[in-house]
């Protein structure tokens, strides 16, 4: 038994020691494409410091979103903004002060945190063992973190998955290819869009240079007479 | 495209697998790990590498943008809906004992409806937000 926790602890520093490595790898490279290797690979040593811990399901969502399709995603950003990261202009001290500040107080706040699953935890004592006695019974499946979250935490749930939805609407709002406006102002200049042109001709056009329908015009005129260009600008990028 | 021929054979081969895979998790999740968000993200994990070898235009030739946001709405309406059918039936809002004659079964008709709300919204939140990373393209100056 001893053994067995002995061999625990071992694993749980090797993997604690490799989360401190990624992280101050992805702090320390420029390379952004390297940066978002390492998150995943951040991303998928929690998951499996969550399985040493026994939360299986939380290390299963860790694996396929951390590592998964935010990994993915990150890339998709990259493809758009290039892999190289500009070195700052000045030395950040007052980060690097506020991000010492609060992780001294948080390190502090864990010296109150009762011990890692421990008996007398407050978590182990208020709904928990009604949880994990009585839910064979009153919801005949046997895997507690399923008729937690599905039956007891049911509102809970529900307000997960409409806030998954509500950051869908939030990313297309922002992100999502909408139809063409009229015009599109792209390096300092309006280029107006023939009726029909699809977005590839449009692209196309912008970067062979000689445009058809470019117009060389001041944007103050254009702000003067016609509608707003900050509902363009959106479109340039 | 065409010298990468081990990348495509192994996405089609390992995709139908990826698929049977998100299956099993959403419907194991009673006995083990799993249920309908880690399905859904497995699910959508399957068109994102179909997306990534063969190309966005094909992705969406298979899954429509618009389908997506669909699948995104649709999930957390069935969820709402099972809600609503437990409260239609006599019980509180999501007290799913009185969606059958026994409890413990309608405990389960109740569970397999809101994992599949689930399933459904994550799937098709994932699928549409890796359609507007990816839709974007970089135009030089």
């Amino acid at each position: 038994m001893s053994d067995g926790v002995l061999m625990t602890e071992i694993v749980v520093v090797v993997l604690l020691v490799l989360l401190a490595v990624a992280g101050m790898a992805v702090i320390r490279t420029r390379n952004l494409f390297a940066a978002v290797m390492l998150a995943g690979i951040y991303s998928l040593v929690s998951a499996g410091l969550f399985v040493v811990m026994d939360a299986v399901d939380v290390a299963f969502t860790e694996a396929a979103v951390g590592a998964g399709i935010s990994t993915v995603l990150l890339l998709g950003t990259l493809a758009l903004v290039g892999h190289k990261e500009t070195t700052p202009k000045r030395k950040p001290i007052l980060p690097l002060f506020v991000v010492l500040v609060t992780g001294g107080i948080l390190v502090y706040g864990t010296s109150q945190m009762p011990p890692f699953g421990h008996v007398d935890n407050p978590a182990n004592h208020h709904v928990a063992p009604h949880y994990l006695e009585e839910s064979e019974h009153e919801i005949h499946i046997p895997n507690v973190v399923t008729s937690v979250l599905a039956s007891y935490r049911g509102y809970d749930t529900l307000g997960e998955t409409a806030v998954v939805f509500a950051a869908m609407v939030g990313v297309l709002l922002l992100l999502a290819r909408g139809p063409l406006p009229h015009r599109v102002f792209h390096a300092g200049r309006w280029i107006t869009v023939r009726p029909g042109e699809t977005r590839e001709e449009l692209e196309e056009e912008i970067r062979e240079g000689g445009p058809v329908g470019a117009e060389a015009m001041p944007r103050g005129d254009e702000v003067a007479r016609g509608p707003d260009p900050a509902d363009q600008e959106g479109e340039h990028g | 495209m065409d010298d990468r021929v081990v990348l495509r054979i192994g996405t089609k081969f390992l995709t139908p697998f990826i698929l049977i895979f998100a299956l099993y998790v959403q419907f194991h999740g009673d006995y083990g790990p799993g249920g309908g968000f880690q399905a859904g993200v497995i699910l959508a994990a399957a068109f994102v590498l179909y997306a990534l070898v063969f190309g966005l235009g094909k992705a969406i030739e298979v899954l429509p943008p618009q389908a997506a946001y669909i699948c995104g709405a649709l999930g957390v309406m069935i969820f709402l809906g099972v809600g609503y059918v437990s409260m239609v039936l006599g019980g509180e809002f999501l007290n799913y004992n009185v969606l059958a004659p026994d409890p413990a079964n309608g405990q389960h008709y109740g569970i397999i409806g809101v994992e599949l709300g689930v399933l459904v919204t994550v799937f098709g939140v994932m699928v549409a937000l890796f359609y507007a990373f990816a839709g974007r393209r970089r135009i030089d100056p």
